[in-house]
């Protein structure tokens, strides 16, 4: 009876994944032995490997197997960071502060224990970074630039990033790009290989690496995978055996890398047809919410976009003026509905969505903020269901939203 | 019914809201975040807001079986109890911040809230007992343990507050009971420490904390009759009936120790005097309130109980509602003086077992009077 209409923090285990990972895990074999229990093993992998090697467009040698996104971004901005300042000073990193905690934190890291000088990217009105900002910023600090890492599409307020003009410019002023590919993995295209084609990048400038992660796609969680063109360097986090080139140590997990390849074969094959299905029902969702809730807002790109940035298709994202995010998440979960907020600290308090500040939005609206994501186990039920106890929620969230108020209870 | 139990992370809680499923309610676990920046884990002594404590409070909910969820109210909790704790000592009174939080946050914010969402009341684990008189009207009484009993942080609710409030420890006969409940329960938090200290203070530290906020300045030593006869670092830092740390160089005339007699926070002085000059024989208040059914005549004298500390024993005394200089205040006379009564306290008043009600203590008479028999304390 529970709906779980929050695709985006996890999305459900695909049965292929359950299957592949069990008869995976049943199998003896460390895929770094010499012997033929280890060439089994090793078979496997790599065949996982060139899956995921394929859905982003680059050689297997190229896919580094890592713990999950939080891994694989943590090792594209350090590993690039120290790897460019090894030769030269390049104390520059750009972004932009509508990305995801994995990097706001890695890059706050590398400021304060590597001297490093994080250049803020503007964020516009739709949550995406601005192309003409990104090479104007490049040539302000010409020379210095040590990457540029930026979201391929944004988890919270799903707005699907153009690659191509970003591709174009750090490719131009010859400086190495990371994406966050986490949340635009299985949903939109991401083949490093064509975009790098398409603005005629040759060696570690331009898109170089790609973070994505397994759960997003109906894989297991715990593994994801950074793509890292052949020709860049990082410098690795882990040490030790001296796995996946060296730059990622540690005896590789087959049974998950399995897993997430089956999982990874299923949803982009099914992207085009899925990715309609999933924004006709998204589309529903929002229009019956506005006609619901007349002064809700929906954050992020507009549903219909001829040009500039679209957004992903499962994702919906609202600001309930009056209403507290958390107020909401909790009604709906009262009636079995499961929804996000913005993101919540160590101890659980929700916080303001950041993505949602860094978009110029008052804090008022960044905590009203409610994000709805919808994947591949949603039905239309599921939105019926949603859309009909949406205006109690909002009536009762709005009543208790406004706690600033004096206290009525004396 | 649908019930809110607000769960701290410690035992007391865990356990009321266990006994709330037991008892068939609908119970839905939450966690008060109080501070913005919580501290990663426990040092010493308990505290509030910690995330271990977070961590705590929802792991009893998982092995409860009840849904669990964290509602901010950091900003109140540093409004209305912790720069309200500053203020008060910034003018030379004592409050008491776990009073103001039952009575501003707990069961005023989070209460409103939980009955705009749905609820019908909120359920602790303060040790006090709910019961319905003869005529219907519900009370707050003592709990069954009076070593335990909480009912004097209580006592700023109101009627309709104690309507909303469910406190399924106040039958308990022991602490020790509630331990073994929760061991028996399998909840993880059975042998966790008790918190003692002001929760926003995490290292217990009040003196240094304060002094952080409030400045401290030198200021003078008075003795009753007026003459200085020391100096202090900052006069936030002295309460009524504090002994230690005057460091008077010239000894009583009767050589006998000092306590604090007042603080004057306007001019930074401490007055000092002899162990009966605490003595005080009238106080009264004008911010008070009845904990629930008000007396019918509450003009004319009674007898009563009043409690000045939360941990202070109940004293027999009169008391009445009057018109006072500044409007109609709650005055209470106990049979024996009160020794180390301090401007901001909080006397509730008791009738046997049973919280009748509360007030801020803004006025005091003392027992032994030089000069001026009535002294308006703190103005």
């Amino acid at each position: 009876m529970a709906i779980y209409l929050d695709h985006s923090a996890t999305t459900p285990l695909r049965p292929e994944a359950a299957a592949a990972w069990l008869e995976a895990a049943a199998t003896t074999g460390n895929s770094s032995s010499i012997h033929s229990h280890g060439q089994g093993a090793r078979r496997a992998l790599e065949d996982a490997r060139e899956t995921i090697a394929g859905t982003l467009g680059v050689d297997g040698i190229e896919v580094l197997f890592v713990s999950g996104g939080t891994e694989a971004i943590n090792l594209a901005i350090k590993g690039l960071y120290w790897a460019r300042n090894a030769t030269a000073e390049r104390p520059v990193i750009v972004t932009s502060r509508g990305e995801h905690h994995a990097t706001l934190d890695a890059v706050e890291w590398l400021s304060e224990h590597e001297g490093a000088d994080v250049v803020w990217l503007r964020l516009t009105d739709d949550g995406s970074v601005d192309a003409d900002n990104l090479s104007e910023t490049l040539a302000r600090h010409d020379g210095r630039v040590a990457l540029v890492t930026v979201l391929a599409a944004n988890n919270e307020v799903g707005t699907v990033q153009p690659l191509g003009p970003l591709a174009r410019a750090t490719t131009d002023a010859g400086v190495p790009l990371h994406l966050d590919a986490v949340a635009a993995y299985g949903h939109v295209s991401v083949d490093l290989g064509a975009v790098r084609a398409s603005v005629g990048a040759v060696g570690p400038v331009g898109p170089v690496a790609v973070s994505v992660s397994a759960h997003k796609v109906g894989g297991p969680q715990g593994i994801g995978a950074l793509a890292l063109h052949r020709s860049a360097t990082v410098e690795p986090l882990l040490h030790g055996g001296g796995q996946q080139r060296r730059l990622r140590s540690g005896t590789q997990d087959i049974a998950s890398a399995v897993a997430f390849a089956a999982a990874a074969r299923v949803a982009s094959g099914d992207r085009m047809t899925e990715g309609a299905r999933l924004a006709s029902m998204r589309d529903r969702l929002v229009h019956g919410v506005l006609e619901a809730v007349p002064d809700a807002t929906v954050n992020g790109a507009p549903l219909e976009s001829r040009d500039g940035p679209t957004r992903l298709p499962g994702n919906a994202h609202f600001s309930f003026p009056g209403c507290q995010g958390d107020s909401v998440l909790f009604l709906l979960d009262m009636a079995g509905i499961s929804v996000s907020t913005g993101s919540a600290c160590q101890a659980g308090v929700p916080e303001p969505s950041h993505v949602l500040l860094a978009m110029g939005r008052p804090e008022e609206v960044a905590r009203s903020a409610v994000r709805v994501t919808l994947g591949h186990t949603t039905t239309e039920d599921d939105v019926d269901a949603f859309l009909r106890v949406i205006p109690d929620v909002i009536r009762s969230a709005r009543r208790a939203g406004l706690s600033e108020r004096d206290v009525a209870i004396r | 019914m649908k019930v809110l139990a607000a769960m701290s992370g410690g035992v007391d809680s865990a356990v009321a809201a266990a006994r709330a499923v037991d008892a068939g309610h609908d119970v839905v676990g939450v966690h008060l975040a109080l501070s913005r920046m919580p501290g990663t884990l426990r040092t010493g002594s308990r505290g509030c807001c910690t995330i271990e404590d977070s961590m705590d409070a929802q792991r009893a909910a998982n092995l409860i079986g009840i849904p669990y969820y964290v509602w901010d109210f950091s900003e109140r909790f540093k409004l209305d109890v912790v720069d309200d704790f500053v203020a008060e000592y910034s003018a030379g009174r004592t409050p008491n911040p776990c009073m103001r939080c039952n009575e501003k946050i707990k069961f005023a914010a989070l209460l409103e809230k939980a009955i705009d969402l749905g609820f019908d009341a909120v359920c602790t684990g303060h040790y006090a007992r709910l019961e319905r008189s003869t005529g219907g009207a519900l009370e707050l009484h003592r709990a069954s343990d009076e070593a335990k009993d909480q009912s004097y942080v209580l006592g700023v609710l109101t009627a309709e507050q104690l309507a909303h409030s469910m406190f399924p420890l106040g039958d308990t006969p022991s602490k020790a009971v509630v331990r073994a409940e929760a061991a028996a329960r399998g909840l993880s938090v059975a042998a966790k420490p008790d918190s003692h200290d002001i929760c926003f203070i995490p290292d217990g530290d009040t003196r240094g904390w304060l002094a952080e906020r409030v400045g401290a300045e030198n200021g003078a030593i008075l003795d009753r009759e007026g003459r200085v006869i020391g100096d202090h670092d900052g006069a936030h830092a002295f309460t009524v009936g504090q002994r230690r740390g005057l460091r008077l160089g010239v000894p009583a005339d009767d050589g006998k120790p000092r306590f604090v007699l007042e603080v004057r926070p306007k001019t930074n002085e401490v007055v000092v005097g002899p162990k009966e000059a605490l003595a005080i024989a009238q106080i009264a208040g004008h911010r008070f309130s009845w904990a629930g059914r008000p007396l019918d005549e509450p003009t004319h004298w009674f007898d009563c109980d009043v409690q000045i500390r939360a941990h202070a024993d109940p004293v027999p005394a009169r008391a009445r509602v009057q018109d006072g200089r500044d409007g109609t205040e709650f005055v209470v006379v106990p049979t024996e003086p009160l020794d180390g009564v301090a401007p901001g306290q909080t006397a509730v008043v008791y009738l046997g077992t049973r919280v009748l009600g509360q007030f801020t203590i803004d006025r005091t008479v003392s027992a032994v009077p030089v000069g001026a028999a009535s002294t308006a304390v703190g103005s």
